[in-house]
């Protein structure tokens, strides 16, 4: 209460540093204190020029932030929360828990005082993320990301939302507050829901804030609102609330544009803190995570993730939960005193399976058909620590509502639970394991063509006419007959020849006096799962084939998202091709496209066979170098002379020792 | 007409010497900086929020969050802060403190804790720790003005733990009154002068926090979460630096309460006090540590004259802290059965002296 007339107190009288006349009114009572502030004239309002700088600073941060925030409704009368826009094209940030009892579609306002269309587009129900699209125009109003990292206690921030829904008018509320913390740690509500590295603060948060936005002093994007604790009080503000920090966002923003529904990394062992000593120790370890693999043990000290140190196991999840599944990153660690850098694949903490189950078992129910509902609607319907239920008590007990499984009557994950506006249907594709598949689709094809562009000459078409089988005659390129034929140099002191040949069922790779060569595909696999140089031809066989079937041809094809690429950011493009002997992954810069390693992977057990790939700097006909790489051991590097499209016979080779493909 | 538009004028006064003590002693704690024609800037990076982060940090530097007793719905940690370089930490005398407690600094050093003394009255306790060189705060001697803009640091919901900063909170003097203003309201022990905050600061595990000025001395401490009775109403308050600051630096001193003093001989029983030679019997001693709860009083002996009554909890003998029943007997060898005795005891939420003449 008290807290509520200071903030209208400053808000009334930054409305009065521009209504002077409503002041000059006051001022004739005589009643404000003289010594602090006194009026040059009748009419103006002359503040000490700090006070105006600040005032000023604030009143235009929020000028800039307003725009941006995004007033979440649930179609029906389901709830709702708070949202920000992030890009032009409409793309918004909210809350997992705010979007869930909507499904797919969704109706938004923002403070021009129009309501959009919004469609879902990707979700992280781990770190309580989602990303949905505004829908209906080309220049929405978006906010500017900050950097959280750079965040510390004390700094003045503000959060603008719909608390208790009250923006029907579509006019959000804003509350001021300092951060109060950064880098916490808030346990998920089983293992969904999960808040690592967040921001806290005491600027207010109520039910109905969750999934909007935390800006910094300048009104940039600091975070995204989702909980607060609450203990007897009731689930009112009781001055800290939780924001997940926009650089988590980051991390999973490239992840959410591919409609997939998301999981976060684990390292694939456990640690402790050294009590005695200090440090993360490990204290188990699968044997077959890739941190193991890349030579970490049992009793060895993790000193750093992703590029950031770590002295305790608190630490070390607050680091990794801020990781998507699947991730590549720089970790390092000291073994027997000897400190060691190396690259590792983050795991999956969730099986599949198990994700989408923990998912439909933290919904809430659906949204009261009209008949059925009794009370007002409420604001979001996030379990546990988060603003559920406003005024009207503690939350209901989800999982006793909901034992397991998707509650009684509602749709299936990923499924609209209403029938969608044409407008929104459009932009919306049901698929088992996607939030929406439809985005997905799109970037497919976007990125199959800027592959296909890169390589031009190398796979369209038929088969050039110097080939004896006559042309197949529909628009299906007889890739059989579509062969790679480069040659090269390894990249070392002995410079020795290289000769490779890719077609289907025809492999073959020469390093001086080296041949392996084969007819099958399998025995690619197994070459890869032996961890041997005809890993090229895989990755070579992989990439051939998905230019010339394109994604629907090739297998089952995805756009898995942003990743990094030898650990390193910028986060790279990266589709996945799965085949019947391989899951491939192409990994492409994000704004040239330009192809930069094909991953193929035989078992998930081991390390893929990794395929670097430079071009010349104009990325016109060919790569000009290749280098294979299993784990971080680089088995091959080759200075690329030739790479041609060949539909002649398979060179002989002189001498050919069949080596153990 | 007239005493509305007063009314909102009086809002409006209160609004701008609020706003201007917040700007001028928070916002702006960096004036050189501007003076110096550094363009301003309201981002992240501006001076302001550089001196006003540099002032948190030395906060909270200071503060301490404190582990001991807890369970039946009562948190086992709370907050404190450092008052002295040597390690004395001010912290609310509560249930937590009930077995020793474990202090851990801002830099994540845990260290065991002695609680060197206590003021009942103030619901006021200071624990020692063996470390020195420590950041502290200073107390500010006078009492913070109406409106003056705050910050209160505390391990609210124990959510920062190891080397994690404790929270850090902004807020405002709302008022400054006291708490025994409608008696029976708060069940409190400490019936003085209250900082009553514009600040939802009592939590749970707050209690025991700094709350600080704009110049970085604390001007109060918060206190035990408070519920109105009747209105169900929390307050959010603080017990002034003010009065608190005489009683620390007694404690500190070691002029004032302190634990079982051994510096007195152990007479022989038969020349010693006893429970029975002042007339009462405590309840049943189960536990090792078994608070000493008087369980009834004999009529015509010192504990009934005195008005001693059954349900009291005895928390001091002289200057000396009963912690148990054991302490209790054992103090009580070490005084003369011919001389009185002086009680401070716990009767509900009320602090009450009681001299028992043999």
């Amino acid at each position: 209460m008290i807290r509520n007339n200071a903030v209208s107190l400053l808000a009334r009288v930054a409305e009065a540093l521009r209504s002077p006349m409503i002041l000059a009114v006051v001022c004739s009572f005589g009643l404000l204190t003289p010594s602090v502030v006194s009026f040059a004239q009748e009419t103006e309002l002359a503040l000490d020029p700090r006070i105006e700088l600040a005032e000023s600073g604030r009143i235009e941060a929020i000028r800039r932030a307003m725009p941006a925030t995004v007033s979440i409704f649930v179609p029906g009368g389901g709830g709702g929360g708070s949202g920000v826009l992030i890009s032009p094209e409409g793309y918004a940030l909210t809350n997992f828990h705010v979007t869930s009892p909507a499904g797919s579609h969704m109706r938004c306002g923002l403070s021009d005082g129009r309501i959009y269309d919004a469609v879902i587009i990707g979700i992280d129900p781990v770190g309580d993320l989602a990303l949905i699209r505004l829908l209906g125009r080309d220049d929405f109003p978006y906010a500017e990301m900050a950097d959280s990292r750079a965040a510390r206690p004390g700094q003045w921030c503000l959060v603008i939302g719909n608390p208790f829904l009250l923006a029907t008018n579509l006019q959000p509320t804003v509350t001021w507050g300092i951060l109060s913390g950064v880098g916490r740690y808030q346990y998920p509500a089983g293992t969904l829901l999960e808040y690592a590295d967040c921001l806290q603060t005491d600027a207010s948060i109520n039910p109905g804030n969750s999934g909007g936005p935390l800006f910094d002093a300048s009104g940039r994007l600091l975070g995204i609102v989702g909980r607060a604790s609450f203990e007897k009080r009731g689930r009112v503000n009781v001055g800290v609330g939780y924001a997940i920090s926009i650089n988590q966002a980051k991390n999973f923003l490239g992840d959410l544009h591919s409609g997939r529904i998301l999981d976060h990394a684990t390292l694939g062992a456990t640690v402790s803190t050294d009590t005695d000593a200090g440090g993360a120790q490990v204290s188990n370890i699968l044997r077959s995570s890739d941190a193991y693999r890349r030579g970490i043990r049992y009793g060895h000290k993790i000193l750093e993730i992703d590029g950031r140190s770590v002295n305790t196991a608190n630490e070390v999840q607050n680091v990794l939960a801020t990781l998507p599944a699947g991730w590549r990153v720089p970790v390092v660690y000291s073994a027997a005193g000897q400190r060691q850098s190396t690259l590792v694949r983050l795991a999956n903490l969730h099986g599949y399976d198990e994700l989408l189950e923990k998912m439909a078992a933290a919904l809430p129910p659906p949204p009261p058909t009209p008949e059925q509902r009794e009370k007002p609607p409420r604001p979001d319907g996030e379990p546990d620590a988060a603003p559920a239920e406003g005024e009207n008590g503690p939350a209901p007990d989800l999982k006793k509502q909901i034992p397991g499984g998707l509650p009684p009557g509602h749709p299936p994950v990923g499924v609209p639970n209403q029938e969608l506006p044409p407008e929104v249907a459009k932009w919306f594709e049901a698929r088992r394991g996607f939030a929406n598949y439809h985005p997905n689709r799109v970037k497919q094809q976007e990125l199959l063509s800027v592959l296909r562009s890169q390589m031009k000459g190398m796979w369209e078409g038929e088969v050039a006419k110097t080939a004896q089988d006559p042309p197949t005659g529909d628009d299906s390129p007889d890739s059989a007959r579509l062969a790679w034929r480069i040659e090269g140099l390894t990249d070392d002191a002995d410079g020795r020849e290289v000769r490779l040949w890719v077609e289907d069922d025809r492999y073959s790779i020469t390093v001086g006096d080296l041949v392996i060569e084969s007819t099958l595909r399998a025995d690619l696999a197994a070459g890869v799962s032996a961890g041997n140089v005809s890993g090229v031809l895989a990755a070579l066989d992989a990439w051939r084939s998905l230019l010339i079937r394109g994604v629907d041809g090739y297998g089952e094809c995805f756009y898995r998202g942003r990743v990094p690429f030898l650990g390193q950011r910028p986060l790279r493009d990266c589709l996945i091709g799965v085949s019947s002997d391989f899951e491939s992954s192409w990994l492409m810069q994000s704004d040239s496209g330009r192809l930069e390693a094909i991953e193929v992977m035989a078992d998930r057990d081991e390390d893929p066979a990794e395929l670097l790939i430079t071009w010349a700097d104009d990325v016109a006909g060919h790569p000009v170098g290749l280098e294979l790489r299993y784990g971080t051991n680089s088995m091959l590097k080759l200075k690329v002379t030739s790479w041609v499209r060949d539909s002649g016979d398979l060179p002989n080779q002189p001498d050919a020792q069949g080596g153990e493909p | 007409m007239m005493i509305r538009a007063c009314g909102l004028a009086v809002g409006w006064g209160f609004g701008v010497a609020w706003l201007t003590r917040v700007v001028l002693s928070l916002l702006l704690v960096s004036i050189p900086s501007l003076s110096r024609g550094d363009q301003p800037d309201s981002g992240g990076g501006s001076n302001y929020e550089q001196d006003l982060g540099a002032l948190v940090r030395r906060a909270q530097a200071s503060a301490v969050k404190i582990y001991g007793a807890g369970g039946g719905g009562l948190v086992a940690y709370q907050s404190g802060f450092l008052v002295s370089p040597l390690g004395h930490v001010a912290t609310a005398w509560s249930h937590v403190l009930d077995v020793e407690p474990v202090v851990v600094l801002d830099d994540g050093r845990r260290f065991p804790s002695k609680i060197v003394g206590f003021e009942p009255r103030l619901d006021l306790a200071v624990l020692k720790i063996e470390a020195e060189e420590l950041p502290y705060l200073e107390l500010a001697p006078e009492l913070p003005e109406l409106a003056d803009p705050i910050l209160a640091i505390s391990n609210l919901f124990g959510i920062a733990s190891g080397d994690e900063p404790a929270s850090v909170m902004k807020g405002a003097i709302a008022a400054i009154t006291r708490l025994d203003a409608r008696r029976g309201t708060f069940k409190t022990p400490y019936t003085g002068t209250v900082l009553i905050l514009d600040l939802v600061a009592n939590n749970p595990g707050a209690a025991g926090g700094a709350v600080i000025a704009a110049d970085g001395r604390a001007v109060g401490m918060l206190g035990k979460e408070l519920r109105d009775a009747s209105a169900g109403v929390w307050l959010n308050y603080a017990l002034p630096s003010q009065v608190l600051r005489e009683a620390i630096a007694n404690i500190v001193a070691g002029r004032a309460v302190v634990a079982t003093d051994n510096s007195l001989p152990v007479l022989p029983r038969e020349r010693s006090h006893n429970p029975t030679t002042l007339g009462l019997s405590l309840i049943p001693n189960v536990l090792e540590i078994t608070p000493a709860f008087v369980d009834r009083v004999l009529p015509s002996t010192p504990a009934a004259r005195a008005d001693i009554r059954a349900d009291d909890l005895i928390l001091l003998v002289g200057n000396t802290r009963i912690d148990s029943q054991r302490t209790f007997i054992e103090t009580l060898r070490r005084i003369d059965r011919r001389d009185p005795v002086v009680l401070t005891l716990q009767r509900g939420p009320r602090i009450v002296s009681a001299r028992l003449e043999p």
